[in-house]
């Protein structure tokens, strides 16, 4: 067997030819999220350019109502302390606090969407109406897109740690990390996303 | 916490086809991921390169009598998208970067194996699937740019096909780039500084960072673009209150950056294969690194430079001329620095060094059209003429596909253990030389006299010019015949490579040829300086 310069962080394994090394899923799943972030600032900038440079006409321009979604903002930023709340008891070994925190969460996504769909529901425009119209059913649908995304992602890390005695434990938390920053990166988006749209 | 990847038990040998047939299987080794792309990219350039045929006999006549005028532009548009997406921008990156990344940061695969068979399995179906949009009623017709409000009221089911290929070969190069930059950063041996790392891997840390930063953007492009044409919203559409130029500001964002994309690793190629074959030390490696940083970064900001005709307000023409401009400075560093390279080495005349200097002397030539395009006045006179035709395919053809070239005939014998043959290779060379300038030249003088770009008729005055320019690319079509016949008679009977044939230090070299399935027999080579040649060499040999 011959050894490669062994710090702590690469090893050559005795018998077979393969290397261990530091675990950088993380790090890719950051860059991910970077490319993921420039799709939302693309729209952003075509947003805040229509909105600059094609101003509607009076009747056209539509008032959004602000409680539901400030309800929603409300509710995903208590998603993301309840999830790293889960991170928390986890890391503890408390399993089973760690899944009703993953499912309150989860639970909280749900109600978001519910919400979204409400609010859809109930305003007077439609996907086609005018440019506004457009962007905002564009802006909200590709986040609800992710929320959607992201709760799934949380139903299924709850279900897996339960199966098999707990695949997901204080040993192997990548899953739970990587959901959680996702949750937390889609939690930011929609900040931004509530301030430009509705705010501004 | 540790993970760790076995290649052995993920890419299990006895479960794995033997021989050639591996590389048509779902294999996660990287160096069979790098040569499925090269192969896969090569056949789409072989279709794509028909079309260019195609185009050109239509335009050895002024009238449209070859094909009809929808028809051309559907050629056009196939072979646009083809050329970049499917050829070049999968090659330059996924073959070479998937082929060499690993060897070069002393690692045994990409940090991600899984993504990165996903990453080229996208590619064939979406390749396909953009193929097969011709056939259906109303293929795409709005180039490869798909402008609105042409794309949008254009027969719709090819454009929407395209789309959907556009976007897919989008998520394979976005998966390409992670998979980049976690190697180059986090899969370096231990001890490996940044710094010491081959031009290629700079150029491939650069080319994804761009990749990350702006292909995201056209994804979320070209999906508002496809709701214009499935549900009727209006982001485009003047007529529905839409602004076309928001499209055009978001689709450059992307494609300028995407010039780089397909330049940057050419330019790291060549920085690995002239010092080789000219036996010197990389002139200027610090600033060569510095310099790629600062196109990546100029890049990104001198987008608009395509839209000063779509009135942009003058503030905005002055900062996207002066930052064009400036982007000149990285690139002409890098320019004297291969020359310093060269000067006074021990020159071999081979294929690989031919296509690389022929690179140099095409570049330069697309790059000062570059320049001389990014003054508003002048390129609002050669704005959509043949002129930007001839600079990008200066760029495009003249400097990356070169170096594709260039670097087959340097890594074939590392990759296949056989060398090819250099009399075809220098016969390559000069046809392909010859017919590049003779196609591509005489269209800055058809640009210049006002030959618009994107029709199949032209004023009868230009047909003496563009018959000159059809003659080039017969040439260029009949230069792909040495090659392949070279590239059939070497995996036949070629002569034997040896593991080492250029005496080249790079750590790829110093495996076996072909290497084996984990890249080294135990421990892996430390290579400290890879360009040590002249000081070091002596020494070794
Ligand atoms: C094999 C030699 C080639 C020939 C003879 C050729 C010829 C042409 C011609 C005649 C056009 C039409 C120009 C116009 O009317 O606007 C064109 C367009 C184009 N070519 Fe090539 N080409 C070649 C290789 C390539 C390569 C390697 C690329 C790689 C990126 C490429 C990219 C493009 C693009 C992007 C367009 C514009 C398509 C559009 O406007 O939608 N070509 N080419
Ligand atoms: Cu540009």
């Amino acid at each position: 067997m011959t050894t490669l310069d062994s710090s702590k962080e690469i090893q050559k394994n005795n018998s077979e030819v393969h290397e261990t090394h530091e675990d950088f899923r993380m790090f890719g799943l950051i860059t991910f999220l970077i490319a993921d972030g420039m799709t939302f600032a693309g729209f952003f900038a075509a947003y805040l350019t229509y909105k600059a440079v094609n101003p509607l006409p009076d009747g056209a321009i539509y008032e959004l109502e602000l409680p539901i979604p400030t309800l929603n903002t409300i509710l995903l930023l208590v998603s993301s302390a309840t999830f790293h709340k889960a991170g928390k008891a986890l890391l503890k070994d408390k399993n089973s606090d760690s899944q009703k925190w993953l499912f309150f969460t989860a639970f909280l996504g749900i109600i978001f969407l519910i919400c979204q769909l409400f609010e859809y529901f109930h305003l007077p425009f439609g996907l086609t109406d005018n440019l506004f119209a457009s962007t905002f059913y564009a802006l909200t649908g590709f986040h609800g897109l992710h929320v959607t995304l992201g709760t799934l992602m949380i139903l299924i890390i709850t279900w897996q740690s339960r199966i098999n005695g707990g695949r997901i434990t204080s040993q192997n938390m990548f899953p739970l990390e990587a959901v959680e920053l996702y949750w937390h990166f889609v939690d930011g988006i929609w900040v931004i996303l509530f301030i430009i749209l509705y705010l501004l | 916490m540790t993970i760790s990847i076995d290649p052995q038990k993920t890419n299990n040998e006895s479960l794995q086809p033997k021989g050639w047939l591996r590389y048509f299987s779902f294999s996660l080794d990287h160096k069979v991921i790098g040569i499925q792309y090269l192969v896969c990219g090569f056949l789409f350039y072989l279709i794509g390169g028909t079309l260019a045929s195609a185009i050109r006999i239509e335009l050895a006549s002024p009238m449209s009598d070859f094909m009809p005028r929808d028809v051309y532009n559907q050629v056009l548009t196939l072979h646009g998208t083809i050329m970049i997406f499917l050829w070049i921008v999968p090659v330059v990156n996924g073959a070479f970067g998937n082929y060499l990344i690993p060897f070069y940061v002393g690692a045994r695969d990409m940090a991600f194996p899984r993504l990165n068979a996903v990453a080229f399995w996208l590619i064939p179906p979406s390749g396909l699937m953009l193929v097969a949009s011709y056939f259906v009623e109303g293929a795409a017709q709005a180039g490869w740019t798909a402008y609105p409000p042409l794309s949008i009221t254009t027969p719709q089911s090819g454009q929407i096909i395209w789309i959907l290929s556009v976007l897919l070969l989008g998520g394979s190069s976005i998966f390409g780039g992670i998979n980049f930059i976690a190697t180059i950063i986090k899969l370096r041996r231990p001890g490996l500084k940044l710094m010491q790392l081959p031009m290629y891997c700079w150029a491939m840390l650069g080319t994804s960072l761009l990749v990350v930063l702006s292909t995201p953007v056209l994804a979320g492009t070209l999906i508002l673009l496809s709701f214009d044409i499935i549900a009727n919203t209006g982001f485009f559409n003047p007529v529905l209150g839409g602004n076309v130029v928001v499209y055009q500001h978001l689709f450059w964002f992307y494609s300028h950056p995407a010039v780089y994309i397909m330049v940057l690793p050419a330019f790291g190629l060549v920085s690995e294969i002239l010092p080789v074959h000219a036996r010197k030390p990389l002139f200027g490696y610090t600033t060569m690194v510095f310099s790629i940083m600062g196109i990546v970064v100029l890049g990104l900001v001198v987008w608009a430079h395509h839209m000063f005709t779509s009135g942009t307000p003058p503030w905005m023409r002055l900062f996207f001329t002066i930052a064009t401009a400036f982007i000149a400075v990285p690139t002409g560093i890098k320019f004297f620095n291969w020359v310093a390279t060269l000067w006074g080495g021990k020159i071999s005349i081979n294929s690989a060094m031919l296509f690389s200097c022929g690179f140099i002397i095409n570049f330069v030539f697309g790059g000062i059209t570059g320049v001389a395009l990014a003054q508003v006045p002048f390129d609002i006179h050669v704005h959509d003429t043949y002129f930007v035709v001839a600079h990008f395919h200066y760029i495009v053809y003249g400097g990356t596909v070169f170096i594709i070239f260039s670097s087959i005939y340097h890594w074939f014998p590392k990759v296949t253990g056989k060398m090819l043959n250099e009399k075809l290779g220098i016969l390559h060379f000069i046809i392909t030389f010859i017919g590049f300038n003779l196609c591509f030249a005489p269209q800055h003088w058809l640009g210049l006299n006002g030959m618009p770009r994107r029709v199949a008729e032209y004023d009868p005055q230009f047909q003496f010019v563009n018959q000159i320019s059809s003659l080039g690319a017969l040439l260029m079509a009949i230069s792909t015949i040495p090659f392949l016949i070279n590239v059939f008679l070497c995996v036949r009977n070629g002569k034997e490579a040896g593991d080492n044939p250029w005496n080249a230090l790079t750590p790829e070299w110093l495996t076996s040829s072909p290497p084996p399935v984990e890249n080294w027999e135990g421990e892996a080579p430390l290579v400290e300086e890879p360009y040590g040649y002249g000081k070091k060499f002596s020494a070794q040999k």
